[in-house]
């Protein structure tokens, strides 16, 4: 429909915009590599940022800008902490984790090489003759607030309902249960009474 | 900028994604394996609606719709993974065997001795 201008464009004469892509990309997939198969937990964390970070600059070279800085807020700053503390709070083991990796490994190997060839190929076919014209930016601030509160108010009103049940649906999770910790607390006490008898009978 | 540039990056995240998802074994990890797959998802939309210069940008507002969808399934998945490690004292998901079938009843014993082991630490950090 718009992509009328594909004459002087080619695979063999990348523009400038390309290249940077084609680089910002590779950094992105091999950090995202390094999140899947390192060892360290923590460092698969701060991996991940690498990654989030590049596609951020994706975002930016195909011009939609206010999409970008959200990912930056949202997945940097806040999903990234978020991970941090949940391996935090599992008592994640600083140094490497030998079991980090599943025994079906190679299973998993196959089926994501096989899944990536068969995409890549489709998606090569099918765009081979496309072209992004990235001449007037699309994704500016104010054109995405626009659209965003006069065309798609109903979804984003539902979406912070989803939002609210969601922080309501964490903190029931992750209260601790009051019947449970009695339980608990009275097993330590009977516990510890039993220690004693027995450390008075010791003595 | 040619389609097939962000296409085949969005294809190769979604595969890296996805061999995390099967492979890795500590719950956090495939967390964020998922947070890749979304992300390709994500490149994807904002590719093809740049591409298509919709005018409603339907494919910016979706992904921003996907970005805030994504913070709310990571803090679901965390405090669910937090709440087995409580119970279990283990966040490996090879180990979370208590709905399948299978030979290997040996399982049983080592989730019963997790359990006896879990909750004896919990008694512990109350007592």
């Amino acid at each position: 429909m718009t992509l009328a201008a594909t004459a002087p464009q080619g695979f063999l004469s990348p523009t400038g915009v390309e290249i940077v892509f084609l680089l910002v990309g590779v950094v992105t997939l091999g950090a995202a590599l390094i999140t899947v198969t390192s060892k360290q937990l923590v460092h698969a964390a701060l991996w991940l940022v690498v990654t989030l970070g590049g596609v951020a600059v994706e975002y930016l070279l195909l011009t939609a800008e206010f999409i970008a800085w959200m990912q930056v807020l949202i997945y940097v700053g806040s999903v990234v902490v978020l991970l941090l503390f949940g391996l935090m709070l599992t008592k994640a083991p600083i140094g490497p984790s030998p079991d980090a990796d599943s025994g079906n490994r190679w299973a998993a190997l196959a089926v994501a090489g096989g899944a990536a060839a068969a995409l890549v190929w489709v998606v090569v076919d099918a765009f081979r003759t496309q072209w992004i014209d990235l001449d007037t930016a699309q994704g500016s601030t104010g054109d995405v607030g626009a659209i965003l509160f006069r065309h798609w108010v109903l979804p984003f009103e539902a979406l912070s309902v989803l939002l609210l049940a969601a922080l309501v649906g964490a903190i029931v999770l992750s209260r601790k249960n009051g019947t449970t910790n009695e339980e608990s607390r009275q097993g330590s006490q009977a516990r510890e009474a039993s220690e004693g008898r027995r450390e008075e009978g010791k003595s | 900028m040619h389609l097939a540039y962000p296409a085949v990056l969005a294809a190769l995240l979604f595969c890296v994604g996805l061999y995390g998802v099967l492979a890795r074994r500590n719950a956090i990890l495939v967390l964020m394996s998922v947070e890749l797959m979304l992300n390709a998802v994500n490149l994807n939309l904002v590719a093809f609606d740049v591409w298509l210069r919709d005018s409603l940008h339907a494919g910016q507002a979706l992904t921003l719709f996907t970005i805030a969808i994504a913070a709310a399934e990571i803090g679901i998945g965390l405090a669910i993974v937090l709440m087995v490690y409580r119970n279990r004292g283990t966040s490996d998901v090879d180990r979370l065997r208590d709905t399948a079938e299978g030979p290997d009843d040996d399982t049983d014993d080592a989730d019963d001795t997790d359990e006896a082991a879990a909750a004896a630490k919990k008694a512990e950090a109350t007592a």
